[in-house]
């Protein structure tokens, strides 16, 4: 497992853990006592590091390389009962961002997400998540199908922006995320909407409208990442943790300011020390929402989406 | 010392010779320069000339301005004038929002980077939300998010038909997410415009970057802008440094633009009332 800087301690734990497993195997001396002492060690200092996380280790959690991505969900939310969707039906096939049917509890969903790569390769296959105005179309037609054969539709977000780029321009990046958000205020069927890693901006929110808007525990979303934020307003890269205090970008802080509807919690240690349990709790939510969407009439969900949407903003008046 | 050995020292020709159009400090206050063709004229020929240069160059101007120039007869109600940015984070960078924010009405005169009013153009009913890019960049936080929406609403109510002047960088960042949603939230009226067949006019000037892009400018029935101005989702020295080389001439330009699809037509300041009040009949007959 790959440790963060600021879970060094836990490291040295798990390297005694370690040990003692070998000298339990190589001496065939029973360990377990001092085993479990020292397991509960470590879930006691995971305990203490991850109920006071800092809003910049909250981010670096939710870069973990190896944290789960938007098809890990899929796969193991459907049970493997998945079809991908390819393609924009115009310029190509954006690698960035997937779509398909699935199913989950017996029933169809359109799975849409923004997908990371697993390694140097595929990161760049996938572009790192970042997905062209391409990627946002095909979400969006795949969108529309969904609506047309009335099949609810739940979006991961999970993306450090939009492409930047030539093409990215001439093909109308603002554009693909403007009418993406536009129409998915228009949707007549239930939409639900989970960052499960990073929420950049308009490139998170060009997928990210929903009736209900879900984080997990260890996500941000904000209009801008830590880095950049701090290299314009700072103008230097090296304030990128104060820029992450400022930027309020936790899911406790976004559901504080009512931006979102709910916070999903992750197994101690973050979603990638148990994938196998966030998927189990990810997948209950879903279906426990798409319960009460499902009960309310299209036309008046959709009144309350946008209504929801249309009340957000702190300003003085008078 | 010879006079010969001076040469380099010697003027060729008497008098001054640079161009006013060729020196570097041109008084500020009575005197324009344009940034394009380095032309120099009295500011009060500049402002005769509806900020626009002989080579076609459209300089930035006021709201105020544009409803001079759009308005009949420069007649107008402002609509909802006393709503005000709050500071609902307490953001602090190397200075304090809130400073920010008295600092920029002190400079600007103006509330925040957006100002909404209805009037008539060339006898049809308007309403325009304007941005200020003095202001912070013509920035949006919840301000310009609900000033659009309620003027959105006076449109709605009223059916008349709807303009929005973006000249904008994008999202205010001292609101963080509360700015980006300022896009689903102005989304969300236009919406209630489309359905109820209420005309919505996108007017892009320079700049109309980031957060705008994604939202409202590129949502127009009709998506207009003048000739020049810079529009598009990332700014052009984000690219630049993401691509690492130079961008091609007139990139993200309005011309760009219409050549790519996303523009209905654009339209040079001086007929820009006489375009709108067609348009405005034609949306009307």
């Amino acid at each position: 497992m790959i440790l963060l800087d600021f879970e060094e301690q836990i490291g040295e734990l798990l390297e005694q853990l370690e040990k003692l497993r070998e000298v339990e195997a190589t001496a065939e001396i029973d360990m377990t006592g001092s085993i479990s002492e020292i397991e509960e060690k470590i879930k006691k200092k995971r305990k203490e590091i991850y109920s006071n996380l800092t809003p910049w280790q909250r981010v670096q959690v939710s870069r973990h390389p190896e944290r789960p991505y938007t098809l890990s969900y899929i796969e193991a939310i459907t049970g493997g009962d998945f079809i991908e969707l390819h393609g924009d039906r115009h310029v190509k096939d954006d690698k960035a961002m997937i779509t398909g049917f699935g199913t989950i509890d017996g029933k169809t969903v359109m799975f849409i997400g923004q997908q990371k790569g697993a390694n140097t390769k595929m990161r760049s296959y996938r572009n790192f998540g970042m997905a062209n105005p391409e990627g946002y179309r095909k979400a969006l037609r795949a969108m529309k199908l969904a609506e047309k054969f009335n099949k609810p539709i739940v979006t991961f977000l999970d993306t450090p922006g939009a492409a930047c780029g030539l093409e990215a321009e001439e093909r109308g990046q603002g554009e693909a995320i403007a009418r993406n958000i536009f129409e998915m205020l228009n949707l007549k069927v239930p939409v639900i909407c989970i960052v499960i890693g990073e929420g950049a901006s308009g490139g998170a929110l060009g997928i990210g409208v929903g009736d209900r808007v879900l984080m997990l525990e260890n996500t941000w979303y904000s209009v801008i990442s830590p880095e950049s934020c701090s290299s314009i307003l700072w103008r230097s890269w090296d304030f990128k943790v104060q820029a992450a205090d400022a930027l309020n970008l936790t899911a406790e802080n976004m559901y504080d300011q009512k931006l979102i509807d709910r916070i999903i919690d992750e197994p101690l240690g973050g979603a990638h020390t148990n994938p196998e349990k966030t998927f189990e709790t990810v997948k209950n939510v879903i279906i426990e929402e798409l319960e009460k969407l499902g009960k309310l009439d299209p036309v008046k969900r959709m009144e309350l989406r946008r209504d929801k949407f249309l009340n957000m903003g702190v300003y003085n008046e008078g | 010392m010879a006079e010969e050995n001076l040469g380099w020292f010697t003027r060729t020709e008497k008098g001054i010779s640079t161009q006013t159009k060729d020196k570097k400090d041109i008084k500020e206050r009575m005197w324009y320069k344009c940034p394009k063709c380095s032309e120099v004229v009295t500011n009060q020929d500049h402002e005769d000339n509806l900020g626009v240069c002989k080579c076609g160059h459209h300089d930035r101007i006021s709201t105020k301005r544009y409803f001079e120039i759009i308005f009949d007869d420069n007649k107008y109600k402002e609509l909802d004038r006393n709503i005000t940015s709050a500071d609902p984070l307490n953001f602090k960078d190397r200075k304090n929002y809130s400073e920010r924010l008295v600092g920029m009405t002190k400079k600007t005169g103006l509330k925040d980077a957006i100002t909404t009013a209805v009037g008539k153009v060339g006898g049809y009913a308007l309403v325009i939300a304007s941005m200020n890019f003095e202001f912070i960049g013509g920035s949006m936080g919840a301000v310009v998010g609900e000033k659009i929406v309620r003027a959105g609403d006076y449109a709605l109510k009223n059916k008349i038909p709807f303009m929005i002047v973006s000249k904008s960088g994008g999202a205010r960042m001292m609101e963080a997410a509360l700015s980006l949603m300022q896009l689903a939230k102005t989304s969300a009226k236009l919406n209630q415009l489309s359905e109820a067949k209420v005309p919505y006019i996108s007017l892009c000037l320079d700049p109309t970057t980031g957060g705008t892009t994604a939202s409202f400018a590129m949502l127009g029935d009709v998506i207009i802008a003048e000739p020049g101005a810079l529009i598009g989702f990332a700014g052009p020295r984000v690219i630049k440094e993401t691509i690492g080389r130079d961008l091609p001439e007139g990139f993200q330009r309005s011309e760009f633009l219409l050549e790519h699809g996303f523009l209905d037509y654009i339209v040079e300041r001086k007929n820009l009332k006489e375009k709108l009040a067609q348009q405005l009949r034609m949306f009307a007959n």
